[in-house]
């Protein structure tokens, strides 16, 4: 097994970890965002007041009708609740509390000789019509997986370094579903003529990958946060380039297109965790992909609700709706405060709340980015070309290696409190939209 | 929180449609001063550091105050030297503080006169660039500089160094050393020589810094002893000459990560190397003229400076080797830092430049061979 070490990077303590036990919460209420999925336009299956199961077609992409977003519950569609210019923001489901999911069919005999005889196409259609293809996403852009590509690769992170992150080992070794692992895993190893690499944290026991897919790698990774990243990891193994294309997911994505196979139908549980200042008792969930989590949250007044990380998170303070990818829930204190003398105070406690500390401006200071940036890229340079929009440059500074994800540290340390990672991302939308 | 209250009642004057709209710039530049704004985050990340642009450039006139009180003491110290008299330490101090107080007022009134009026004009916040560069040109002077050339050389520095191109960040040279350079070209009688650095010095007495003595043809036995030299109680620029405050000031720096250590370590090494190919030992050259003052706090304003890593190296180890080789082969002017800084000042997108394109030729390459290996 390889060892890869991560030497830049920052690991941000911040209060608030989880405690380790796991509880069950079922929802009441689930939202399936569309605005999840990066450049996904919704056409509607279903109205307000349809019935639907777990696994039901909520709605698909306009840009390609045959990936499908389906209903993590059993019960009713009881809102779309639309934006500006009818934009769907949110496909509301109510629980009838049946859990009545639709069979996809099952590979009944020994896994790995069935799926053997499974062709890749009857792999991905099962996929897409289950509603689980859109946990696979790609690299560049982040969209989600195109199934008539075929990737270079798969990368599959097993561990998230970010701060407050769930303990992916304590999960498997709590849920016991090695099996569903071990079959999503040879699932995976299908669906591209690279290699499928499992990326684990070098502390992590309980990860158990005995495979007999040739095209599987296991690499150890050691090292500060953006450890854990996708861009980091394919950026030591194999990085992108231009005209390439990887795919990648999460461990319980893994495990819920493993549980797809082995039982047939659409897995919409996660295990989550509470973290954050400003809750009381962080803990482990068990719940469901796009939970109302606001039964569970026990948070102190003007605090900001953030589904994910403190770093790439998404604020879900209005709505308490679990954002699909994520499997962490951080609630910190608002900084809608003003300090005397903010700039000069001795400061003892970094990172307590929201608070920008600072005004934007010009960029001035040069080198701190490189600090905890682990990538053979310069990261002021490739900002600055998204600024400007110059495709040119941009591809000839790594942006296909890299996600905005990965700018998130940059971000944080940024003297001149830009929005780093929005650059980027607008940057990354940029080129998709011009070389489509 | 009786002030919070005043400014947030007289803070919608300033809004725009308000009163004073117009000095909307003015009014956010102090309040924020006063205090760090409710702002919070509304993308990407939900957490900022607590460093911002004015605690940054704050530790940068933190890290010049020894400089400052130094220099003070020794306008003083030098003048009553010269007139022979011997008086107290309180007396020097106080003589050396009428001195600078008026350089340091022109220096500011004049330079955030500016900045405050081209932010009005943009509509912009006003910059903190400002505070470290007219705290620095005071430094960099000699301290009989007349006020009005002082002022000119500020708005020249400001304006043209500056503001043309859009502001703090965007110059290409260091403002301050632009200010100096003005004034060493347009009125160089009252930049370089024997008579202007010390102030109103009694007309018999030297008053050569060792620079000027090793230019006129002097050795390094005419010169100041080496601790004199290290500890600064000698003729300079106010706040060249003590070692001992600059290097003070320097640690403050690279421990808060401010000043790039890789600059100031390349400069130290290039000037090592060239002065191998002179006379004079390399430790005379670190502590004689504007050297260590200029490696610390000019080479490493990170506007003007390479802002990649490696470029860093280059670009500090030409700005040493280059003071060098004017301060020893140049029979134009005795020190060679200020020009050698500007420069590389100029030079430091090329040499990013090249860094970068290396960069990317090996990407370009590895794109290449994954192309092959695919076909």
């Amino acid at each position: 097994m390889d060892k890869i070490k991560i030497r830049k990077g920052l690991d941000i303590h911040l209060k608030g970890a989880p405690s380790k036990s796991i509880e069950s919460f079922e929802p009441s209420l689930c939202a399936i965002k569309p605005g999840d999925f990066i450049g996904v336009i919704p056409k509607m299956h279903v109205a307000e007041g349809d019935k639907v199961k777990v696994g039901s077609v909520l709605f698909h992409d306009k840009n390609n009708e045959n990936i499908v977003f389906t209903s993590p519950l059993s019960g009713n569609v009881k809102a779309v609740v639309r934006g500006e210019k009818r934009a769907i923001l949110e496909i509301i489901i109510e629980s009838d509390g049946n859990n009545d999911a639709i069979d996809f069919g099952s590979v009944e005999t020994f896994p790995e000789t069935s799926l053997s005889t499974l062709s890749r196409d009857k792999l991905i259609d099962k996929m897409l019509r289950s509603g689980i293809w859109p946990m696979i996403r790609q690299r560049p852009f982040s969209t989600i997986a195109n199934p008539n590509d075929t990737p270079k690769h798969i990368f599959v992170s097993m561990f998230d370094t970010a701060p407050l992150a769930p303990d992916n080992d304590y999960i498997i070794s709590e849920t016991f579903q090695e099996t569903s692992l071990q079959m999503g895993i040879n699932v995976l190893s299908k669906l591209t003529d690279g290699n499928v690499y499992i990326n684990v944290c070098y502390r992590d026991t309980k990860f158990c990958v005995s495979t007999d897919a040739k095209n599987v790698v296991v690499t150890q990774f050691e090292g500060p946060h953006p450890a854990g990243n996708i861009g980091t990891q394919t950026n030591a193994i194999s990085p992108i380039n231009k005209g390439e294309t990887v795919w990648y997911c999460y461990l319980q994505d893994v495990i819920a297109i493993g549980n797809l196979f082995l039982t047939g139908k659409y897995d919409s549980t996660r295990i989550i965790a509470t973290t954050g200042s400003a809750v009381k008792n962080p803990h482990y969930y068990k719940t469901r992909i796009g939970a109302d989590i606001t039964p569970i949250l026990d948070i102190e007044e003007n605090s900001r609700v953030i589904s994910g990380n403190v770093l790439t998170g998404t604020n879900i303070t209005n709505d308490n709706f679990l954002c699909f990818h994520d499997t962490q829930v951080t609630v910190i204190p608002e900084g809608n405060k003003y300090k005397l003398f903010g700039w000069l105070r001795p400061v003892f406690k970094r990172f307590t709340d929201t608070n920008t500390n600072g005004d934007t401006r010009p960029y001035i200071m040069t080198g701190d980015f490189e600090k905890v940036f682990p990538f053979d890229i310069y990261p002021m340079q490739l900002i600055k070309a998204c600024i400007i929009k110059d495709i040119d440059q941009m591809e000839e500074l790594g942006i296909y290696e890299v996600d905005a994800e990965d700018f998130a540290l940059c971000e944080v340390i940024d003297p001149s409190k830009t929005p780093i990672q929005k650059i980027i991302r607008e940057g990354l939308e940029f080129i998709r939209k011009e070389t489509r | 929180m009786g002030l919070r209250d005043y400014i947030d009642k007289i803070k919608p004057n300033f809004e725009p449609g308000g009163k004073y709209a117009r000095f909307h710039s003015t009014f956010e530049a102090f309040e924020t001063f006063l205090y760090t704004p409710n702002r919070v985050t509304t993308n990407g990340a939900h957490i900022r550091n607590y460093v911002d642009m004015k605690r940054s450039l704050i530790y940068v006139v933190f890290a010049l105050i020894p400089c400052f009180l130094f220099g003070t003491w020794n306008i003083g110290y030098q003048h009553f030297l010269s007139l022979g008299e011997d008086v107290t330490f309180w007396h020097t101090f106080g003589y050396g503080l009428l001195k600078i107080i008026p350089i340091y007022l022109v220096s500011y009134i004049v330079g955030l006169t500016i900045e405050f009026t081209f932010a009005e004009i943009r509509h912009e916040e006003v910059n903190e660039g400002y505070f470290v560069t007219g705290f620095l040109i005071p430094l960099i002077m000699p301290v009989d500089v007349p006020l009005w050339m002082l002022a000119l050389a500020v708005a020249f520095a400001v304006i043209i160094g500056k503001e043309v191109f859009g502001g703090s960040g965007m110059n290409i040279v260091n403002p301050a050393l632009l200010a100096r350079a003005f004034l060493f070209f347009s009125y160089p009688s009252k930049m370089t020589g024997d008579s202007v650095w010390i102030a109103e010095k009694a007309d018999a007495y030297s008053g050569a810094t060792p620079l000027g003595t090793i230019f006129n043809g002097g050795t390094i036995n005419d010169l100041p002893s080496l601790s004199e030299m290290f500890i600064g109680t000698i003729p300079g620029s106010i706040g060249e000459t003590s070692k001992i405050a600059i290097l003070i000031g320097g640690l403050f720096l690279i421990i808060n990560g401010i000043a790039s250590l890789r600059i100031i370590l390349a400069t130290f090494a290039g000037a090592i190397a060239m002065s191998l190919f002179f006379d004079i030992p390399f430790y005379y050259h670190l502590l004689m003229g504007g050297f260590m003052f200029g490696t610390i706090f000019m080479a490493t304003d990170p506007v003007t400076a390479a802002q990649t890593n490696i470029g860093k190296l280059i670009y500090g180890f030409l700005i040493g080797a280059i003071t060098i080789l004017i301060r020893m082969a140049n029979p134009g002017y005795p020190e060679g830092m200020m020009l050698a800084i500007l420069l590389l000042n100029v030079f430091a997108p090329l040499i990013d430049w090249c860094v970068v394109g290396a960069n990317i030729r090996k990407r370009k390459k590895r794109w290449r061979t994954a192309e092959r290996s695919a076909e």
